[in-house]
């Protein structure tokens, strides 16, 4: 998986890559240069007793040097530009799934994870790039380049230095294989670390009117100890293969002092080659240990790749259909903003009983339709079919006389405008939440837009007026403020379908009756859809869906539901019992 | 959303200046070993005797070398000598790795406690900070502090304790050595020195800042992930997911230029020492050639002397590669320094004691008898109190009420009106202007805040279910509580009902914020974790907004005898609750414009009656209406 995903990141970078190797090759020719000339000095200047040449030599390694280090500096400008590109790519597609994820698929990696594979993992694969260029490169070089050399001095002596090579590639296969499980536990890991802390940001009120400060910091230390045994591990395996492959490269120089000297007594061999095989087994010793650090890093790199191929491969269940672009409906709009269900049912995969379960009904414009029922009945479920978050499992959902499913994502959703359950703010200012809706908005018509919303008044106290900050969900308004400040957003943009999702519930009463007053134009040009839980939201309503468990048990308008639907009833007396004069 | 683009950059700049905060975070990092001094210790002895005998070694293998050259020049080739000579190395450089193997163990241990220590201290200081800082402070910068800025460092801290003793004392083992073999040379190569110290300090100077932006620009990164990933539906909905990449693509191609500019400078040490390194391996060989001819030295001396300087240049290569780690390690260093420095809610006298007391996790009156009437509700007088998020800009305004022991206190006004503020400030979660609030003629500024909160039991609007099992949600409110008293207390406020229909009951995990649950279902979860925990106080601040009503009805009793004995406040739109409370508090921007009971306050004919009837006017006679058609 991470060679793989390597080989594709890298395709784009071709040219650099081969600028690194060579410059990599380059240097490490130079590295390698240098010994055998000081064994030149030894043997041919020394013995001979020729200063000149000694120093002649010398002139020549100062100029590989220079070389060296040129070389270097260009191979390490390259890697550090290319490693980190590496990094902004993935970060970048990792970030392009996402978005096209629905919240089903992304709720199954979970927020906290889907951020440390961006941030984190991706981290991890970028110091692997880093290492892979400036040591990978070099390392193979210079050990192959120490033992072609070794082999140039003396054929039977290099034996040792060939003997040596398959006994470390076993040392650092079998401490590599325990590793990449470990690394795999370990992101997992710092996912739970930073999904425990996040609840506790989240819930930091909640944890302190119960006083459970040291409950929540047990159960961190609970997953912090779980971290930091895993990376004991790991870090211990780490620490065992230094010494491990010091121990085999240390003896075999103490062999070809053994061998090499009984190799010159015998005349076989010159004695500067002695003192340059010591050096280039040193060379060889460094280049492995450079192949470790590499190493030491791709079990995790590896596992990491792994967890980010995951999402890279997750497909979507809800994309565009294949039209051509040509075909666009753009009647669509003049055509309205009809919404039909056709026996739509819809039912988690996996689930005994659907959550919806053969709804039909249809929606016209200049039509307000409202939904109700109780918790869990399915009423969020349906409206989250229209924009495409869901996908009916059967049956067929259709705007303007289209199935959903035909149009293009961008399109259907363009063509709708939503207040979401859950008001969801994001940091920034009050206009810039706003203008999520509609980009181009001046500052006039998002006043218009609060004023409708019956939020005018409390953006226009704050000192920053629309400028004021929101922090992020929104935090730092009511839950009243926050969903008028979702209704402004959604009435900014002019649609054929506007969606509520009950997104009166936090909402007083006054602020309730006066909004739906404002709302009244809106609702005779175009389609409006909404989840209520009361009833006195509904009355005016031109059609109320009734749900129950699933199923549409009744549908009409109030009077009507209130002769002929029991559960309606129940539930308009429920209201009178909780809120009626006594 | 461009604005917050740029608040983001200058505050990663401000954080980017590096000044001689370095140092200081330098010595703090240090400072965190303390606890491990002992085994860095050890792990120092350990490399001590591993450098000795790797230092020495080589000296042995050029005597073994010098026995061959002799058996060459002076004919005689002493076989037993060069056995036990090379016998010895072996040995030693067996040794070596004994040593260097013990040395990383240990440091391993250390580091990885360094690490459990941070982020243990990252987690508990989030208790501590005010609530008011979670409003400023993005979570997705505060998690990349916790995970990847404390990974960076122990990570770093690893790498660098094990080889910065390491090459220090090869430095040091190799110059002795060198000395003791020709001062001449040693003196050649300890002209390097000042060189590598020069290359180093620039390159340092320069790289400094880039770590800091890599790293700030990492945690800004994490901030926009965690909130577009955590709104993604809305920007789906409006079709904006291009006004996110756009934000997100500038942060990712500035996390690329900070981090390609940061790995390039830094990484230009090592090359630039190795050739320092390598002008002095020319310099040696030069001049020890010279010395052989001139008789001044042995071959063999020559040989073993290379080694020596390739072992004290290779630390110094090695001491400026790291300086890539070091500084990378301390930029996290200060980030995370940062919030742990952040300021912490005022302590409080009493927190001390309160704080060992929570740690057994039986503090406060949670022994009370969850179903029965509590223990009787404090009297909870609110004595002129003023308040504001922003100074200069009150909220709540000379605000004053008294509530007697068992008291229903009903607070009612528009939204924005000041409700959920005076929680806040009775919670504690803020610190009042002015004036006061006392329980029980006690000033709750003089109470801990952890014994004031063990008294009141709260239900908010936003309900906050962690990952875990449902029964462990509801067991929030009372550690330890059994089995019975949890169902009770599920039954009492309809949890059990839809629990049952669950496929693992009250083993189902919620993940995700509690996406499987409705916004109702959670809420009622809250509800039942509140009445477990049996407080002698109340909040309820919209607690049932999102339940529907049928199922309102439904555990209307329950609410009222979780209320029965106890003080309780309660915010609601509804007005069943409001109906039947003691007081009824309506608030108009801040102040309360009109207070009595229901029937006083419709009399009184003033706001709340106005309010009262834009709820029901016309809507009841349709109701009954239905009703009487039934």
């Amino acid at each position: 998986m991470l060679p793989g995903m390597m080989m594709r990141l890298l395709a784009a970078h071709k040219p650099a890559v081969l600028a690194i190797v060579v410059l990599q090759l380059l240097q490490t020719t130079a590295n390698l240069l240098l010994p055998t000339l000081n064994a030149a000095i030894i043997d041919d200047g020394i013995v001979a007793g020729n200063t000149d040449l000694i120093l002649r030599l010398g002139g020549w390694m100062a100029g590989i040097a220079a070389v060296q280090v040129a070389a270097a500096l260009a191979a390490g400008y390259f890697s550090a530009n290319v490693a980190m590109k590496l990094g902004r790519q993935l970060r970048q597609e990792l970030f392009a799934k996402v978005q096209a994820l629905s919240s089903q698929e992304v709720g199954t990696f979970g927020v906290p994870s889907l951020v440390t594979r961006a941030t984190n993992d991706v981290q991890q694969i970028q110091a692997l790039a880093v290492l892979v260029f400036t040591m990978l490169v070099a390392a193979p070089a210079m050990g192959i380049g120490g033992i072609v050399l070794a082999l140039n001095q003396d054929v039977v002596l290099s034996g040792i230095v060939v003997a040596i090579v398959p006994v470390l590639v076993l040392i650092m296969y079998l401490i590599v294989r325990r590793l990449v499980p470990l690394y795999r536990e370990g992101q997992i890991l710092i996912d739970r670390i930073s999904r425990v802390l996040r609840e506790q940001i989240i819930g930091a009120n909640v944890i302190r009117a119960f006083v459970r400060q040291a409950h929540e910091a047990r159960r961190f230390a609970v997953v912090n100890r779980e971290l930091t045994r895993n990376n004991l591990q790991s870090a211990l395996l780490v620490a065992g293969m230094l010494p491990l492959i010091m121990i085999v490269v240390n003896l075999s120089s103490v062999a070809v002092v053994w061998f090499g000297g009984h190799r010159i007594q015998a005349g076989d061999m010159r004695l500067g080659a002695l003192t340059a095989f010591i050096a280039y087994i040193l060379q060889i010793l460094i280049a492995i240990m450079m192949a470790m650090y590499v190493l030491m890093t791709a079990p995790r790199a590896a596992a990491c790749a792994e967890r980010i191929q995951a999402v890279l491969d997750t497909r979507p269940a809800i994309a565009d259909p294949a039209i051509s672009r040509a075909g666009l409906p753009h009647a669509q709009r003049t055509a309205g903003g009809t919404v039909e269900f056709r026996d739509v049912t819809f039912a988690y995969p996996g689930a005994e009983a659907p959550v919806l379960d053969r709804i039909s009904f249809t929606a016209s414009p200049g039509t307000f339709t409202a939904i109700i029922g109780s918790t869990g009945s399915g009423k969020s479920t349906l409206l989250n079919l229209l924009p495409r978050f869901l996908d009916a499992t059967s049956g067929e959902v259709l705007i303007g006389g289209h199935n959903v499913k035909s149009l293009p994502l961008h399109f259907l959703r363009n063509s709708m405008s939503l207040v979401p359950q859950r008001a969801y703010l994001f940091s920034g200012t009050v206009a810039e939440n706003l203008r999520i809706a509609a980009p181009d908005a001046s500052d006039q018509d998002l006043l218009r837009a609060l004023r409708t919303a019956q939020a005018e008044d409390f953006v226009r106290e704050l000192p920053d007026g629309l400028h004021a900050p929101v922090s992020q969900g929104g935090t730092n308004f009511s839950g009243g403020q926050r969903q008028r400040l979702c209704i402004a957003r959604a009435l900014l943009r002019d649609a054929p379908v506007y969606l509520f999702d009950d997104s009166l519930s936090a909402l007083d009463y006054t602020t309730d009756a006066r909004l739906r007053v404002a709302l009244a134009p809106l609702t005779r040009r175009s389609t409006v859809i909404i989840v209520a839980e009361r009833i006195a939201t509904i009355l005016d309503a031109g059609l109320i869906l009734v749900l129950d468990k699933g199923r549409l048990v009744a549908q009409g308008t109030h009077s009507e539901l209130m002769r002929t639907s029991t559960v309606y009833q129940e539930i308009a007396a429920s209201q009178l019992a909780l809120g009626g004069r006594v | 959303m461009t604005a917050t683009a740029n608040t983001t950059t200058t505050t990663a700049t401000a954080v980017a200046v590096p000044g001689p905060s370095a140092w200081a975070t330098s010595r703090r990092l240090l400072g965190l070993l303390r606890p491990v001094r002992w085994r860095m210790l050890a792990a120092v002895a350990a490399t001590c005797a591993f450098v000795a005998l790797n230092v020495s070694a080589p000296k042995l293998l050029g005597d073994a070398t010098d026995v061959v050259v002799d058996g060459v020049f002076g004919g005689t080739f002493n076989q037993q000598k060069l056995a036990a000579l090379l016998l010895l190395v072996a040995v030693m450089y067996l040794g070596a790795s004994v040593f260097s193997w013990v040395q990383g163990a240990v440091t391993a241990t250390a580091v990885q406690r360094v690490g459990y220590r941070l982020r243990a201290s990252v987690e508990g200081k989030l208790h501590r900070l005010p609530s008011a800082h979670f409003d400023e402070q993005r979570r997705g910068d505060v998690l990349s502090r916790a995970t990847n800025d404390v990974d960076n460092i122990s990570q770093a801290l690893n790498q660098l304790l094990n080889q910065l003793i390491l090459s220090v004392l090869m430095l040091l083992g190799a110059l002795s050595m060198m000395l003791w073999l020709s001062p001449l040379l040693a003196a050649i190569a300890l002209v390097t020195v000042p060189f590598s110290t020069a290359v180093t300090v620039l390159v340092a100077r320069k790289s400094q800042t880039h770590f800091s932006e890599q790293w700030s620009t990492t945690g800004e990164l994490n901030a926009h992930l965690e909130e577009y990933i955590t709104g993604h539906e809305v920007l789906k909905a409006f079709g904006r997911q291009g006004m996110a990449t756009e934000t997100f693509t500038n942060s990712n191609d500035r996390l690329f230029r900070t981090s390609a500019r940061a790995q390039y400078v830094s990484g230009a040490v090592q090359p630039l020492l190795v050739f320092v390194s390598n002008l002095n391996y020319i310099a040696v060989a030069v001049v020890g050639a010279l010395q052989v001819t001139a008789g001044a030295m042995t071959i063999g001396g020559v040989q073993a002397f290379i080694q020596f300087s390739r072992l004290f240049s290779q630390p110094i290569g090695q001491i400026g590669g790291m300086l890539t780690l070091m500084q990378s390690c301390i930029a996290s260093a200060e980030r995370v320094f940062a919030l742990l420095d952040a300021k912490e809610i005022p302590r409080d006298g009493t927190e001390r004691a309160g704080a060992e007391q929570v740690g057994t996790d039986q503090a406060g009156p949670e022994g009370a008898d969850p179903e029965g009437p509590a223990v009787a509700g404090g009297r909870v007088v609110f004595d002129a109190v003023t308040f504001g998020y922003n100074s200069g800009l009150p909220v709540v305004r000379d605000l004053s009420f008294t509530a007697e022991p068992g008291q229903t206190v009903a607070i009612v006004g528009h939204t924005g009106a000041g409700k959920t503020t005076m929680v806040n400030l009775l919670m504690r979660f803020y610190e009042l202007d002015s004036g006061r609030i006392t329980i029980d003629g006690v000033d709750i500024a003089g109470r801990g805040r952890d014994e004031l909160r063990s008294m009141i039991g709260m239900v908010l609007q936003d309900a906050w279910v962690f990952t875990g099992s449902i029964r462990e949600n509801i067991e929030y409110g009372r550690p330890g509580a059994s089995d019975a008293d949890i169902l009770a207390a599920a039954e009492a406020t309809l949890v059990d009902h839809f629990v049952r229909s669950l496929p693992d009951g009250y083993g189902t995990v919620l993940g995700n914020d509690g996406d499987s649950l409705s916004q109702g279902q959670r809420q009622l979860i809250t509800i039942a974790r509140a009445q477990l925990a049996g407080r002698s106080i109340l909040v309820l601040d919209e607690a049932t907004s999102s339940v529907d009503t049928r199922t309102e009805v439904q555990i209307r009793q329950a609410m009222q005898r979780l209320r029965q004995g106890r003080t309780s406040f309660v915010i609601a739109h509804r007005l069943s609750t409001v109906r039947d409370a003691d007081l009824i508090l309506v608030m108009d921007h801040g102040r309360i414009v009109e207070h009595g009971n229901h029937q006083q306050l419709l009399a009184a004919n003033g706001p709340y009656s106005r309010l009262y009837d834009a709820q029901f006017s016309g809507r009841e006679d349709a109701l009954r209406a239905g009703e009487s058609g039934q």
